[in-house]
């Protein structure tokens, strides 16, 4: 199969494996496409039809609760549908989406033309979509992963069946996949910012993004290490977690929650970049405390590395432990609480548009505040071993993680669609979208903390008649079933504004920030003109001169009057102003557009086919492992001797 | 107008309070109504740190909806003031929360420390957790029982737990907060229960298919009947007629491989996979305190136990009506 591989040194048309894929439009531009926009898209389109996927196992989840002695899911099913549940959510829908705005977002705001590893970028998408199909095919090959998302072992270790292989070998996939893309970013992020972009003045969403990454490259080691561990427990015989052996069930929890804490504000970490993004725009003042907001997103990667026993405060860790994470459980809602703070700040005295991604970026807020307060309560050890493993626990993390991350996310969603697709969407139904969502989420979570403080333990598939429970339970489903409805309306917002396309312009929400100076969506290679910066916010102080006083009068346009900091700019280089920057190529070359811009490529998906293949042969068969080495060193072999662009 | 708004504002609030009331009652798994010393102490650490939360909340989100309200765009506005931060400002709402913070922390890590603190003079029950029921021993009154655990009221237990299997979960949340179980490793708690009566609890660490069934029952008692019940367990079982005990040693698999029947042992009846038998007809529930113990549902059990009970290690005997009668009548009779 690898005798397609025909080295040629003749004119530099290098040694190719394939002839290059030309195509622009199609499906095959897509699949062999190295465009940043391009590979967000795709991010974006597949986690949300991941959503979706994860959104119906949750319907499922509170159908079967919704009266007691529910009969919709055998035990056997529903524990494999609240752990894919929570699988997908955290490694299909939340990591990826935010992936999706890294990708298309962050070289726009940065002012640079793509990520610093194009062709590495399209790796890591095929790998997060192969990983996420294979973890998906244990559902047609004999039973999906059904040890928790969590996968504690020794139950992790003992359950019979593939489904906690598929577990194991899909969440290293997906490792690979985020690690992958975690170092492109930070490449990208500490080389490719436009001239005069100091890190002091990169938006916070791209901060964010930053520390991000940095968090995915130190934690997913620890869980790829533990995941390992597990595999070969159950398949070589090792003794890492059998008691029996000598091993220790509790080393599991460890790996597994060293990399897990960190995980949580993988998750959360973008929509606060997002957040920050969407209040100074929609109240129309800069970012109140921008370097602490900043330093505070720094400080919770820091500090997210200390707090992972609060996970196991019941696991017998003895009270020094438990009261040293409970001290650094508590001190990290400190640099929380200083963002919360800070985005009031920025609204106060404002001209607060209540726009769709406004309304998003305030819900983000309202239940952010309440999953952190109901975080200190665990940090509370001794109320923590009433909490743990209850609704109040699913009550908290999904105020965290819905409330928190996909409120910001849709936000960004909202605020970045004109950008990306050149239109808006309707405002009229977004606002609909927006208070069915928040009405839904506070029906199916906020009774949770009751359940859980009245007793009802989590990843129960039943429970009895006697308990007290019946009535809260039913209004969850309820509410679950509102969400689904307001997701539908999403749909239907996104649907009917391509239709009837409002073209948006380059700007529709006088917002601050490189991404907008360019055209609605942008071109393939971004900007026609590297963009200069001098100030954070660049676009914002281009549009409008600031005074001692903090007042601001608009720019007039070409005008001469400019005393902000971009409208001093006609210097040596004698640019225009930004976003009418027309026709010098980049580096100056005469006339058209000598803009080198990658070429696309096959082998990023032919190298990310190779890895299913493998995690397939490891459970079915020896020679699937070798032809997945074969075809992952196929791609890997075309990649090397491929030039980036031609 | 302004009347009929006030009638609807009081049903309103009336049937808030039933729609509370009704979930009020009933609540054999309430964390806030704790019903001994453990719990109560937990539950006074966590109401303050509630109300804290509360008043938070209140502040936080009402400065929230009071700026959208207050500073939301009007037509004509002019562009705010372009405030870019305030050191002073800054420094207080990161020093205020770190305060307030420090000063809840205190209490935790004082309770932390006596909670785990072994109780002198306390009675030492040892729980084994096992998918998916409970066996519970008294080492000091030399006795085995399952999934119901007896107490004396006002006597300081204190529970050892370790697991069979995986990890499980001991809770009783109106008597003491939840405390792991894991093979290999013994750890432990202390409870105590104020009154007679039965506490509900069940399995809070996701242990496989039937962790919802994993549930257990602590029976309070006063010490005298306590006295008279472990007296009672202490006793070996009454021996089965020659017939019964040949269906239980006869089966397909043997009762014996899996369970003890104390004064049967040399008949084989020394399992340890499944629970001590010796005295079944003395529990109000069995298979993992799930089945109210009737002849009825016991003889629905043994018909077919997976069907009864998703994933139960306990197989179809294939037993006929008759011999699931006889059983059920032996059983039922190990008061």
């Amino acid at each position: 199969m690898a005798t397609v591989v025909q080295p040629t040194d003749r004119s530099g048309r290098s040694r190719a494996v394939f002839r290059r894929p030309r195509a622009t439009t199609g499906v095959w531009s897509w699949i062999t496409t190295v465009d940043h926009k391009k590979i967000g898209m795709l991010y974006g389109v597949t986690a949300f039809l991941f959503f979706i996927v994860g959104g119906v196992e949750a319907l499922l989840i509170r159908l079967q609760l919704a009266r007691p002695n529910g009969r919709v899911l055998t035990a056997e099913a529903y524990n494999e549908i609240f752990t894919m549940h929570g699988l997908t959510m955290i490694f299909l829908v939340v990591m990826p989406l935010s992936a999706a705005f890294f990708n298309y977002m962050l070289p726009l705001m940065i002012g640079a033309r793509d990520v610093a590893f194009p062709r590495l970028n399209a790796f890591s998408y095929w790998v997060f979509l192969f990983g996420g199909l294979f973890l998906y095919s244990a559902f047609l090959l004999g039973g999906a992963p059904n040890g928790g998302w969590f996968g504690y072992a020794p139950l992790s270790t003992k359950l019979v069946g593939h489904g906690m292989d598929f577990y194991a070998l899909g969440l290293i996939t997906l490792g690979i996949s985020s690690t992958v893309a975690a170092i492109n970013f930070v490449v990208t992020i500490l080389n490719l910012r436009a001239p005069g972009m100091s890190l002091m003045r990169m938006p916070v969403f791209v901060w964010m993004t930053f520390v991000v990454s940095f968090l995915l490259v130190f934690a997913l080691p620890v869980l790829t290490v533990g995941l390992f561990e597990l595999f070969f427990d159950r398949h070589f015989g090792t003794n890492f977690f059998q008691v029996g052996g000598g091993g220790d069930p509790v080393l599991w929890q460890h790996l597994f929650w060293l990399f897990g804490h960190p995980e949580v504000y993988v998750l959360i970490l973008p929509a606060m970049g997002i957040v920050s993004e969407v209040l100074p725009v929609f109240s129309r003042k800069p970012l109140f405390g921008y370097p602490v907001v900043v330093f505070s997103g720094i400080a919770i990667g820091f500090m997210g590395w200390g707090v992972w026993a609060h996970h196991m405060f019941a696991v017998g860790l003895g009270p020094v432990a438990n009261s040293a994470f409970a001290l650094s459980t508590m001190f990290i809602a400190v640099p929380t609480g200083v963002k919360i703070f800070n985005w009031l700040a920025t609204m106060w005295r404002g001209d607060i548009h209540l726009k769709t991604p406004m309304l998003f970026s305030l819900g983000f807020i309202t239940m952010f505040i309440i999953g952190g307060l109901s975080g200190v309560t665990h940090a509370i050890v001794p109320a923590d071993y009433q909490q743990t493993d209850t609704y109040y626990i699913v009550a908290h993390f999904h105020y965290v993680l819905f409330g928190g991350s996909i409120f910001g996310l849709f936000s960004g969603a909202y605020y970045w669609w004109p950008k990306v697709f050149g239109h808006m969407l309707s405002e009229r139904i977004g606002k609909w979208h927006f208070w069915l969502m928040l009405l839904g989420f506070n029906l199916t979570f906020a009774p949770m903390h009751i359940l859980g403080l009245q007793g009802m333990p989590r990843r129960i598939y039943t429970y009895p008649d006697h308990m007290g429970w019946n009535v809260w339970n039913l209004l969850e489903t309820v509410g679950a079933f509102v969400i689904a409805t307001s997701i539908l309306l999403f749909v239907f917002n996104v649907i009917r504004s391509r239709r009837r396309a409002q073209p948006a312009g380059n700007d529709p929400w006088d917002a601050r920030t490189l991404e907008w100076t360019t055209s609605s969506p942008p071109p393939p290679y971004n900007f026609e003109e590297v963009p200069v910066v001098r100030s954070l916010d660049p676009f914002w102080h281009e549009k409008y001169a600031e005074g001692e006083d903090g007042r601001l009068a608009p720019v007039v346009a070409g005008g001469a009057g400019g005393e902000g900091p971009l409208a001093e700019k006609d210097g040596p280089g004698g640019h225009g102003s930004m976003n009418e920057a027309e026709g010098h190529g980049d580096g100056g070359h005469e006339g058209g557009h000598a803009i080198h811009m990658p070429s696309p490529s096959y082998f990023p998906v032919i190298a990310a086919a190779g890895i299913p293949i493998i995690a397939y042969g490891l459970l079915y068969s020896n020679i699937l492992v070798v032809d997945g080495v074969l075809t992952l060193l196929l791609g890997l072999y075309g990649w090397a001797n491929e030039p980036s662009a031609e | 107008m302004r009347r009929t708004k006030a009638r609807l504002l009081i049903a309103l609030s009336a049937g808030l309070v039933l729609l509370l009331s009704a979930c009020g009652g009933g609540l054999p798994q309430n964390t806030l109504e704790p019903a001994g010393p453990t719990a109560r102490t937990i539950d006074r650490l966590f109401d303050p740190v509630f109300w804290i939360a509360v008043f938070v909340f209140v502040l936080v989100e009402g400065l929230l909806v009071y700026a959208v309200i207050r500073f939301r765009h009007r037509p004509g506005a002019a562009v705010p003031v372009q405030v870019h931060g305030n050191k002073r400002m800054e420094i207080a709402w990161t020093i205020a929360p770190a305060v307030l913070l420090a000063v809840i922390a205190v209490p935790t890590i004082v309770t932390i420390f006596s909670l785990y603190r072994t109780p002198p003079n306390a009675l030492t029950v040892e729980i084994t957790g096992h998918q998916w029921w409970w066996d519970v021993k008294y080492p000091s009154l030399q006795l085995e029982t399952a999934n119901e655990i007896h107490i004396p009221v006002g006597q300081k237990i204190f529970v050892k737990v370790t697991s069979y299997d995986v990890i499980h979960s001991f809770w009783v949340p109106r008597l003491a907060g939840k405390q792991d179980l894991e093979p290999g490793k013994i750890n432990h708690l202390t409870m105590e229960a104020d009154s007679a009566g039965t506490y509900l609890g069940q399995c809070a660490e996701y242990c496989g298919t039937s962790h919802a069934n994993m549930r257990l029952r602590v029976i309070a008692e006063d010490p005298a009947q306590f006295q008279s019940w472990a007296e009672a367990q202490q006793q070996p079982a009454a021996r089965p007629p020659a017939d019964v005990l040949a269906i239980m040693t006869g089966a397909s698999q043997p009762c014996g491989g899996c369970h003890t029947i104390n004064g049967l042992e040399a008949d084989g009846f020394g399992g340890q996979i499944g629970p001590n038998l010796t005295h079944f007809g003395s529990r109000t529930t069995f298979a993992g305190a799930i089945f109210p113990n009737t002849p009825e549902e016991l003889a629905a059990w043994l018909r077919d136990p997976p069907a009864r009970k998703a994933g139960a290690d306990m197989p179809n005997l294939g037993l006929s009506e008759q011999e699931v009668q006889a059983l059920v009548t032996y059983l039922e009779g190990l008061k």
